[in-house]
């Protein structure tokens, strides 16, 4: 019979490694369905990894997308190290862009220096504000801030719908749900000529490094890994829990809204319908798959950035069906979970015998 | 040994001739906003790609690609790769087709209901489907009995309040009791809206359903309630054999095909174009024998006239909701008033979401 027991100690080493081979363990499962759809694998893993982030413009379009994936993932990796489970950095992101869009709008055809960091303070805040409706109910009436977070994404996209549909659409427009273009002013300069990565990857790598000092070389980063590890512990160490809820889901719902902004100001222009393609879920995987740790986030975002670059470049060269980029998000976080327990705990073969307890 | 030498020296030499005339070949690239598999608006693009293909010439797609940021680095990659014509079949793909045109005019570019041709080598095409709704109305006029037409509106831009007043016309004309009743579900494709927005008309009376949207969950709704309905994009006759009447079917093959030719051949010009009955854009579906062979008909008889331009969709009189005269008897609505047209004639119930 088997049976499974928590192991009593995990090398830190094999810890940070297992991710790597959560990559490594997809890249074969992908090369074995390529393979099975009538593909040369290489081939396809070429085209799917390799080719995306062949030019400069490659490069620029994987660092463009893993800029807003990494600065959520930061974000709530502060919720969930300290057991706080945030699941609407999506609707964070939507209610920060409607914020920031809105000042946006409202200082359209504004020259000034002050434009830009205006609106993205304003879309800071408003994710912030967004991401404190589930932390308050959280500590005062004691809800479950997995379904409150989720359910207000819905309220957020909706709210969205409205305004480019009604009152903030385009006068010129023809009634098509969007809003005007902003005005240069209100724009992140575009780092390169001709490509278009833009000043939003210094606001993540600023807030990673934060991340990193906040989480590791201050007393709030330890309360909130304590927290995390027991939340008795914490209590009985005298930590304010109820402060550190409403704090780490402001710093989540902080980031979340900065690159909401970040994408309106950025690639996008302007406010329509469709301003995330659900970056606020699939940070949930870069998180993990970064184990919390501003630095593996970074190097997480950017492997599943490429995921979606991927999936392009393999679906125009070979015609792969474009959903082959989620086949591979899901596998990578299922390789990680799955070899995450093998890390915690064993399995053991005790043979044919009875049960001795 | 020097054979062997020339040997592999004109076999690399012949591999690389051959890498260079496939990079050479003429392509042409599609974008499109939903899966190919959505029955509707997407189903039809590609069922126009496959044409393009059929025809001898080579094509390339990616499907699902978001209206926001996304957009641009496909556009660009389809461009980068060696594609020389690309149509982008949404709205939302406007400013990225071009911006990317800007950067490659040697590609030409073609977007699907837009109105923005910022460089010489973007052109803009539409289907007047209205000129399908004209046909809807007719039937929807003889065969309601509740005098109550439901009708399912995505987005209010012109082209849905378009359809909207030119059913609505339509159906008066052959009955002035009937009212058209309108639930914006702001999609194009989500089954599960569509299907409540259906359940919620054929509550409020309707016995017949119409759609603006792009699943086939509308109908399917209203096969089980019993009701009339009509297909929209593609025939969807197989998902409601009962209910539906018949559907407007976007015929994009014969524009994709004339206009892939010219693009490989060097005859291409930019244009905007706008098709309907007459050239084939929009097509019905065979008629649903359960209306009777008079309305059938009848029908026929109108779908004829619109195609040679002996009837159009908006003859005069024509009033908004408050009365107002829009277009005088006698004459017909003009192209500039139909592309921007943002009020309901009288008749619709409710207001357009403003």
């Amino acid at each position: 019979m088997i049976k499974i027991e928590r192991r009593n100690e995990t090398s830190n080493l094999i810890y940070f490694l297992t991710p790597i081979l959560a990559i490594f363990l997809t890249l074969v499962t992908g090369a074995i369905i390529f393979y099975l759809l009538g593909f040369k694998p290489l081939e396809a893993l070429k085209f799917f990894f390799i080719t995306p982030i062949s030019d400069l413009y490659g490069l620029s379009e994987l660092l463009l997308k893993a800029t807003p994936l990494c600065l959520i993932a930061i974000g709530l990796s502060f919720c969930f190290k300290s057991n706080n489970w945030n699941i609407g950095a999506e609707g964070q992101l939507t209610f920060g862009g409607i914020v920031g869009g809105g000042v946006a709008l409202l200082f359209y055809n504004h020259e000034g220096f002050y434009v830009l960091p205006l609106i993205i303070l304003a879309g800071a805040f408003g994710g912030m504000v967004f991401a404190m409706i589930p932390a308050i109910l959280k500590i005062y009436f004691n809800t479950n801030e997995i379904l409150v977070s989720l359910m207000l994404v819905y309220v957020s996209k909706l709210l969205l719908d409205y305004l480019v549909v009604g009152p903030w659409s385009n006068p010129e427009g023809f009634n098509f749900p969007e809003t005007r273009q902003f005005s240069d002013s209100a724009r992140l300069p575009i780092l390169f000529e001709g490509l278009r990565i833009h000043a939003g990857i210094f606001i993540a790598l600023v807030s990673v490094f934060l991340a990193w000092v906040i989480l590791f070389k201050t007393y709030l980063g330890f309360q909130i890994k304590v927290s995390g590890l027991s939340l008795k512990t914490a209590k009985y160490a005298g930590f304010k829990g109820k402060t550190m809820i409403l704090l780490v889901f402001m710093v989540s719902g902080a980031c979340a809204g900065l690159a909401g902004v970040g994408e309106i100001t950025g690639p996008i222009g302007q406010l329509h319908r469709m301003i995330s393609p659900e970056y606020g879920f699939t940070a949930i995987i870069v998180a993990f798959l970064g184990r919390l740790n501003p630095i593996g986030i970074v190097f997480a975002s950017l492997i599943v950035a490429l995921t979606y670059l991927g999936a392009e470049t393999a679906q125009i060269f070979l015609q792969v069906p474009k959903y082959t980029g989620q086949v591979f998000q899901g596998m990578i976080l299922f390789f990680l979970l799955a070899s995450d327990f093998l890390l915690f705990f064993r399995i053991k073969f005790l043979g044919f015998k009875r049960y001795e307890y | 040994m020097y054979k062997y030498l020339l040997r592999l020296l004109v076999s690399v030499l012949l591999l690389f001739g051959f890498s260079m005339n496939a990079y050479a070949e003429f392509k042409v690239g599609f974008v499109y906003v939903g899966p190919t598999g959505d029955h509707g608006w997407t189903y039809q693009h590609d069922e126009g790609r496959k044409a393009v293909e059929a025809a001898g010439i080579k094509t390339t797609y990616v499907e699902s690609v978001p209206e926001g940021a996304d957009a641009e680095r496909v556009i660009r990659q389809l461009a980068q790769s060696g594609h020389d014509l690309i149509f982008t079949t949404s709205f939302g793909y406007m400013d990225p087709t071009n911006k990317v045109a800007k950067d490659f005019p040697n590609v030409k570019f073609e977007h699907a209901t837009g109105y923005k041709r910022e460089h010489s080598n973007v052109s803009t095409y539409s289907a007047r489907f209205y000129e399908g709704r004209t046909l809807l109305g007719h039937m929807a006029g003889k065969m309601t009995k509740t005098n109550v037409i439901g009708y399912i509106a995505s987005f209010p831009i012109p082209e849905v309040i378009r359809g909207i007043n030119a059913m609505t016309l339509a159906a008066q004309k052959v009955n002035p009791n009937i009212k058209t009743k309108i639930v914006w579900v702001f999609t194009w494709y989500d089954p599960g809206k569509e299907s409540e927005a259906a359940q919620a008309l054929i509550d409020q009376g309707a016995d017949i359903i119409m759609q603006h949207t792009d699943s086939t969950a509308p109908v399917q709704v209203a096969e089980k309630a019993g009701v009339w309905s009509f297909g929209q994009a593609s025939d969807m006759q197989r998902f409601a054999p009962k209910s539906i009447l018949t559907s407007i079917i976007d015929d994009w093959a014969p524009y994709y095909v004339e206009r892939s030719i010219a693009a490989r051949d060097g005859t291409w010009k930019q244009q905007d174009t706008w098709h309907g009955l007459k050239e084939g854009m929009v097509a019905m579906a065979p008629y649903n024998s359960a209306m009777g062979g008079g309305l059938v008909k009848e029908v026929e008889k109108l779908q004829k006239d619109l195609a040679s331009g002996k009837a159009h969709s908006f003859t005069g009189p024509i009033y908004d909701q408050k009365g107002n005269l829009l277009v005088a008897k006698g004459k017909v609505a003009d192209d500039g008033m139909l592309a921007g047209m943002n009020v309901y004639v009288k008749g619709v119930e409710g207001d357009i979401p403003k």
